[in-house]
């Protein structure tokens, strides 16, 4: 048994963080759930019906790849691509959103909420919905229905209904809190899909949980492909789901390195990034204590990223004790590193990868020439950036 | 006795409980607001503490709380504001607030300042009470009343908890929702309040989506009184200038302590 499964303990923490600060109203919605979770965790037919829907609608397991050129290119150690880009929808998303889905319909709830930043979460979510025919209503920030108009021409098509969020920064924390109000209002029938590690207890721990499949395929992978461990293991973190769920089977594991690479938009002086570990305090934001961005009055800060997914000034309690525990090394680059990464990693390996992923390759690209040659380095490629190539077009980039 | 349990002792009727939005439109009139709301018969005023990310409001105290961040309100000048207030105001002063903003100031220094400030309680609608343990001791240490909410999706033995953790009186929301709804209440919401009023031991009052002097009138044949929040928003916003809005939030006040 993992050690690390262990956390969160009975009251949803994760030593100091996690939690549950949240209105009365909330409370009993979230016993029920915690419960329920509980049961089928250790349920066979859950786990058959989820590892089918892994297997012949999401299409894993997904490919462990050898990146040859970007190797040769970064000078450093092998590195190879968990190919989350490669499942249904684009993205690691489908994971959480199949098993919360099943896990909604065990509960007997009919109708489906969900926020969403880069629209990832929101495709994945109205996925699930159309499959098994429930209700869906995605809340997105209007900023974000810009810069990712095809996600949300996908999520419509899709038969989701896109709530547009004008309120705060008009990304995905506003859009978070209008989907907890939508949830407070309808908590009798609705389950509400969160789309990250984040969000008050047991959600960190569920989605933590459906994501862990990321990291027991590349262990699996790993001994395949070269035999042993990998030396690091880097992924994005925004909220923190796919590196939670890359970073869960090799937390024990103590001679793996584990990066978290944060989002520093354009520069950690600049006050404009997205980099809340690095830069944050632990506070109370969305249902948990969790390191995050706030002033001197305690009212939440405005992040920035180029990427959507990373927009958020908040982050899973679990990455908080992994930063103060010193497990997880986290650090983060720039939007302008990362569009660098997006354009190298397109053109040497014939795959495009989303913005945000594309901020685990930057950190890859600046530090692999310092690691051994003789390693092997696995990056979550979390996702593929069709759903960004509007905006990669908007600043004339596709010509570099 | 402090005097929240002088109010309560000494009524004769039910609670009235205006809230307002502490720095909407501006510190000096939201000050205003309760002197006048005192005269015209509140029992108690509840100040709302501004938050960037107030996810258990509708959008009218989304509104004034946005409006007084944009004019730099915080916890301090808040209580800075409280303190000059008591000369005019001297019911009870309940401060409602989101626990980031707390917790950004030091808990321990912000329930102390707010104590000598002549605060007298505290709601904070993100701190349920299985996450107030420091919170309550330190309540207590200072002599603040805890205010916990109750809603309509908790059980019994939530209910109960509640009860014993708030110091003086409980907070019941009437609807699963945010703050101001306007929903119309329906018999579930008597069942609900009457359940409340057997299983409570403690005075509660009722809030969330009380708009006018009906709704307040029903839900005081269970509830010990009424408070009363985004219904003043929209009263201060459709008034033309601040001293109309002064005088038509005493009128409404005026209008709601005319029935309970």
């Amino acid at each position: 048994m993992n050690k690390q499964k262990k956390q969160p303990d009975a009251k949803g923490r994760f030593g100091v963080y996690g939690g549950r600060y949240v209105p009365e109203t909330v409370m009993f919605a979230l016993d029920d759930l915690e419960k329920c979770y509980n049961k089928i965790k250790r349920d066979k037919k859950f786990k058959d019906e989820l590892n089918g829907y892994f297997k012949s609608f999401i299409g894993r397991p997904s490919p462990l790849y050898f990146a040859e050129r970007l190797t040769k290119y970064c000078k450093g150690p092998r590195i190879w691509f968990k190919r989350e880009d490669l499942n249904h929808t684009g993205a690691h998303k489908i994971n959480n959103t199949v098993g919360q889905i099943l896990l909604a319909m065990r509960m007997g709830k009919k109708r489906i909420i969900a926020e969403t930043g880069a629209g990832q979460h929101g495709l994945a979510t109205a996925t699930v919905c159309a499959r098994f025919g429930l209700e869906c209503i995605i809340y997105m920030g209007a900023e974000d229905i810009q810069r990712q108009a095809p996600n949300v021409a996908k999520i419509k098509l899709l038969g989701a209904k896109v709530v547009p969020v004008t309120s705060g920064s008009q990304t995905l924390k506003d859009a978070t809190n209008e989907a907890l109000r939508d949830w407070v209002t309808n908590i009798k029938d609705t389950f509400y899909i969160i789309g990250s590690v984040v969000g008050p207890h047991p959600y960190p721990q569920i989605v933590r949980d459906f994501q862990s499949i990321i990291g027991r395929e590349t262990k699996t992978q790993c001994r395949k492909e070269f035999g042993k461990m990998p030396n690091a293991i880097v992924a994005c973190v925004g909220g923190g789901s796919n590196a939670m769920g890359i970073f869960s089977s090799f937390l024990d594991e103590k001679k793996v390195k584990l990066y978290g690479i944060e989002a520093a938009g354009y520069g950690l002086r600049s006050k404009k990034h997205a980099a809340t570990l690095s830069l944050g305090k632990p506070g109370v934001l969305h249902g948990a204590y969790s390191y995050l961005l706030y002033d001197s009055d305690g009212q939440i800060q405005l992040p920035h990223s180029i990427s959507a997914g990373l927009d958020y000034p908040g982050v899973g309690p679990e990455h908080s004790m992994l930063k103060d525990s010193g497990r997880v090394i986290y650090i983060s680059v720039t939007d302008k590193e990362a569009l660098n990464a997006f354009h190298v990693v397109s053109n040497l390996e014939g795959i495009i990868p989303a913005l945000e992923s594309s901020h685990a390759l930057a950190w890859l690209l600046k530090n692999g020439k310092t690691m051994s040659r003789r390693g092997n380095v696995v990056v979550c490629l979390s996702g593929r950036g069709d759903k960004d190539m509007d905006y990669i077009l908007s600043l004339g980039g596709a010509d570099e | 006795m402090s005097r929240i349990s002088t109010t309560l002792s000494g009524r004769s009727s039910k609670l009235l409980i205006p809230f307002f939005t502490a720095g909407f439109p501006d510190m000096k009139t939201s000050f205003q607001y309760a002197k006048v709301a005192v005269q015209a018969g509140a029992d108690m005023i509840e100040l709302g503490v501004p938050f960037s990310d107030p996810l258990a409001d509708g959008p009218q105290i989304q509104y004034s709380s946005y409006s007084a961040l944009q004019k730099g309100v915080s916890l301090k000048v808040i209580l800075e504001g409280v303190r000059s207030a008591r000369k005019s105001v001297d019911c009870p002063i309940i401060l409602m607030g989101y626990y980031n903003p707390i917790h950004a100031f030091g808990l321990r220094s912000f329930l102390k300042m707010a104590q000598s400030s002549t605060v007298d309680g505290l709601i904070v609608p993100d701190l349920p009470v299985d996450e107030s343990g420091d919170y309550s001791k330190e309540m207590i240490r200072n002599k603040l009343s805890s205010i916990f909410l109750v809603a309509p999706t908790s059980s019994k033995r939530r209910i109960k908890q509640i009860d014993t953790r708030s110091s003086d009186f409980v907070y019941a929301v009437t609807v699963a929702g945010v703050t101001g709804t306007g929903k119309v209440f329906s018999k579930a919401t008597d069942t609900y309040l009457e359940q409340l009023s057997r299983l409570l031991h403690k005075p509660f009052v009722a809030g969330f989506g009380v708009s006018d002097p009906v709704s307040a009138k029903r839900l005081c044949r269970y509830a010990d009184g009424v408070v009363i929040g985004s219904a003043f928003v929209s009263i201060i916003r459709e008034s033309r200038t601040k001293r109309q809005s002064i005088v038509n939030v005493g009128r409404f006040v005026s209008r709601i302590r005319k029935v309970i």
